[in-house]
């Protein structure tokens, strides 16, 4: 009924429609007379351009055949489906009902599947050959556009085969991020310390991850993050788990590790996002995702190289 | 009293040099682009070589430049032949062949450069649509200016189909077009959500059927009887054919969009008027084909009956394969994949552009009084076309079909066989395939090119004097 804005317009696709069919059908009707003399076919008597003539032979049989035999088909979907405005069809087909209708029986067939393990510990479910297999099989369909077919992730997309991990590598805090999804903000801090306070906090930075920096930027870069990094990466630099701050010192970078890039996350800003698949796939999925995110741990893979 | 009147045949000729060009453009953008498909790098990281940018470039100068040219040489051609009459407008005649080409170099900068309406077939921006919107107003009042001054009762039937065509497209473009200016580059559609969708492939399907059918219809009753040297098979079945064509196409636009946000009634209509406009189809085929009969042995000796009669052969088929992905089951396998991009180009090979060769073999050398240049040139470039149209439709039925049927394979546990990026991997060598139809396509037309160049290099052009009126008709 929401299809139109008035009553009117339903019964004026119907009426147009069935006219159409019907006038379709009249009109390979009326000029579908055989030939009643055995002669050579006459033309039409036209000629244009010289030597351009029409023949005019009758429509051909199994041609004219196939047109009804269309229609009659048109007139007999139209009954028994919907199309003539809100006429529902005789079968009273519709694509959401399709679309349910196949999605409850997936559920039927599949759910016992999933449940299985819905309610085993994820580590135990993590070790278990099949459900491996199974939560393999939806991670290369719902996480490598992100995270890479071998889950070694991408600039931005965090690798989940290093064993760091923003928000806690606790198996419980694995499935929250995938049921809920994360926001991860990285506020811009271009415009509050300047550009060569940018400098300076990145070297700073740097020199927690162990590598070699101007001495003198750096301390005046730890200075600046005293007053305005430690509340989300804390005082040594480790981060914070709790809001998805990484820690600074492992030398693990997810926006880039090279001294630009550094400096562009702190002066600019990051926003990251993981999507929430909890509604998507429902729990039992999400923990047998979980289980086959937390078995990859320690296995070799390509790290992102950036 | 002798009439010395002649027809004016510079701005066909003008249109018929022109197709050639907008052809190698054209098919020489889908080169590039099934390359790029097949090697990603190859848009070399360049904005304006990007995939996104070049498809539109493609699908418009095929379609609309060098469709749109042929249609133009050839119907201006056979509307005065036919009428035994000059063009109504020889200034107005002028302006749609500049005008054109304008619109023609415009899409083929602003493309490039990602300004886009982003609706399929009606890309550019709205200055263009409305330089468009002249040039096509100033086609209706040349074409039907000339019928109304037609020194011969009745309306030849090929001038039904292109009369059909300008009128019809001129509609579409007004409609889909319509948009809400923002700047002098950038509009928004004056549609909505599944409204605006269902006016875009009321649009796009019926550039199909209007702009690529009626109007290539409309060629082949003029240059098949005329090369043949026969009459049309069927003035009845010209009749029922072009009505219903014309009626029922305009409803087959859902099929685009079966299992959407569209309501289910209109998905219905529209599956189930495409399954009518199959026979409607076959009329039209039929009447070409059947033409030939008595007259056969012609196409062992002829290579330009061949393009025309081949042409209709492909038109046929890509009838039938249409009706057929309308319906939803077929639809449910077949939209989204490649499957799609083999049927369009049966149809746009093997119909639109071997229609459109044929015409031009026909053409060129009666608008320069020369023969063609080489008969074994049109014969290497049909069979070079042809084979590589046949490697072009065939890789794409077979990844389409692989890739729909990848997409919904289901393990036993209800997960997905295959991740997308193994049905890209699946597809490749059958991109690679595609790529070397395609290409083998463009080698023809290259062919055909050098042909002309060799035709009208020095010829001087002939105006053919308009016939003194007939007593008897």
């Amino acid at each position: 009924m929401a299809d139109f804005t008035s009553g009117g317009w339903s019964l004026y696709i119907t009426i147009v429609t069935i006219v159409s069919l019907i006038a379709l059908f009249f009109l390979a009707w009326k000029l579908s007379a055989r030939r009643t003399d055995s002669g050579p076919v006459e033309t039409s008597g036209h000629v244009w351009d010289e030597d351009l003539e029409e023949y005019n032979n009758p429509l051909p049989r199994w041609w004219l055949n196939m047109f009804y035999l269309t229609i009659i088909w048109a007139g007999l979907y139209l009954i028994a489906y919907p199309g003539l405005g809100t006429y529902k069809g005789l079968l009273g087909w519709t694509q959401q009902d399709q679309y349910e209708t196949e999605m409850a029986a997936a559920e039927a067939k599949y759910a016992p599947l999933f449940e299985k393990f819905a309610s085993a510990d994820l580590a135990q479910v993590a070790q278990d050959p099949e459900a491996q297999k199974i939560g393999g099989r939806l991670f290369s369909t719902y996480c490598t556009t992100c995270h890479g077919s071998d889950a070694g992730g991408a600039r931005g997309f965090p690798n989940l085969r290093d064993g760091d991990w923003l928000y806690g590598g606790e198996p419980a805090m694995v499935k929250t991020s995938i049921l809920n999804g994360r926001q991860g903000a990285m506020p811009a801090w271009g415009a509050v310390i300047g550009a060569d306070g940018v400098k300076q906090v990145a070297a700073y930075v740097e020199k927690l991850s162990g590598r070699a920096t101007d001495d003198a930027a750096a301390g005046q870069g730890q200075q600046l993050y005293q007053t305005n990094c430690v509340a989300c990466h804390g005082p040594d630099g480790k981060g914070n788990p709790m809001m998805g701050a990484p820690n600074l010192t492992d030398d693990i970078w997810l926006y880039g590790g090279s001294t630009e890039k550094i400096a562009e996350s702190i002066e600019k800003g990051r926003n990251g996002v993981m999507p929430a698949h909890g509604e998507l796939l429902g729990e039992a999925k999400v923990h047998l995702l979980a289980a086959y995110v937390l078995s990859l741990q320690g296995s070799a893979a390509a790290h992102y190289e950036d | 009293m002798a009439n010395t009147e002649t027809y004016n045949y510079k701005v066909v000729r003008q249109f018929a040099l022109m197709t050639l060009v907008w052809g190698v453009v054209g098919m020489l953008v889908g080169v590039i682009i099934a390359a790029q498909l097949c090697w990603p790098a190859l848009n070399f990281d360049v904005p304006w070589l990007t995939f996104g940018r070049l498809r539109p470039l493609h699908t418009n100068a095929v379609i609309f430049a060098f469709g749109g040219c042929a249609l133009f040489a050839t119907s201006y051609y056979v509307v005065q032949r036919t009428c035994h009459a000059r063009l109504f407008s020889d200034g107005l005649a002028a302006f749609t062949f500049w005008g054109w080409q304008l619109v023609i170099v415009l899409a083929a900068v602003t493309l490039p450069l990602g300004i886009t309406t982003s609706k399929e077939y009606a890309e550019l921006e709205w200055p263009i649509d409305i330089l468009i919107t002249l040039v096509c107003v100033s086609y209706a009042i040349v074409f039907f200016g000339t019928i109304m001054k037609r020194r011969i009762k009745h309306i030849y039937v090929a001038n039904w189909f292109f009369g059909g065509f300008i009128i019809t497209v001129a509609i579409l473009h007004l409609v889909n077009s319509a948009a809400i200016p923002v700047g002098p580059l950038k509009s928004y559609s004056a549609y909505a959500g599944v409204q605006d969708a269902m006016v875009q492939w009321w649009y796009g399907h019926n550039a199909v059927g209007f702009f690529l059918t009626a109007g290539f219809l409309g060629m082949m009753y003029y240059f098949i009887p005329k090369q043949a040297g026969r009459p049309v098979y069927s003035y009845r079945l010209s009749i029922v054919h072009f009505w219903a064509l014309v009626f029922t196409y305009i409803w087959a636009g859902p099929h685009h969009l079966h299992y959407t946000a569209l309501p289910n009634w209109a998905q219905s209509l529209g599956m189930v008027m495409s399954i009518v406009l199959l026979a409607p189809s076959w009329g039209g085929m039929i009447n070409g084909i059947m033409t030939l009969s008595g007259a056969w042995h012609k196409l062992r000796t002829d290579p330009v009956l061949r393009f025309l009669v081949v042409s209709v052969s492909f038109y046929g088929m890509s009838t039938f394969e249409g009706p057929m992905m309308s319906i939803k089951t077929v639809n449910a396998l077949s939209h989204y994949t490649d499957w799609t991009i083999g049927h369009v180009h049966s149809g746009a090979l093997g119909w639109v552009a071997f229609v459109s060769m044929g015409c031009l073999y026909y053409l060129i050398p009666r608008l320069y009084g020369r023969e063609l240049y080489s008969l074994r040139l049109v014969e290497t470039h049909f069979w070079v076309s042809t084979l590589g149209i046949v490697l072009y439709i065939t890789s794409m039925w077979v990844a389409g079909i692989m890739q729909g049927l990848m997409w919904r394979a289901v393990n036993d546990d209800g997960t997905l066989t295959y991740a997308f990026i193994e049905t890209v991997k699946a597809m490749h060598p059958f991109y690679i395939i595609r790529l070397l139809g395609g290409a083998m396509f463009l080698v023809g037309t290259l062919i055909m090119c050098y042909n002309i160049y060799r035709t009208v290099a020095n010829a001087s052009p002939v105006n053919a004097p308009v016939p003194v009126p007939a007593a008897a008709h």
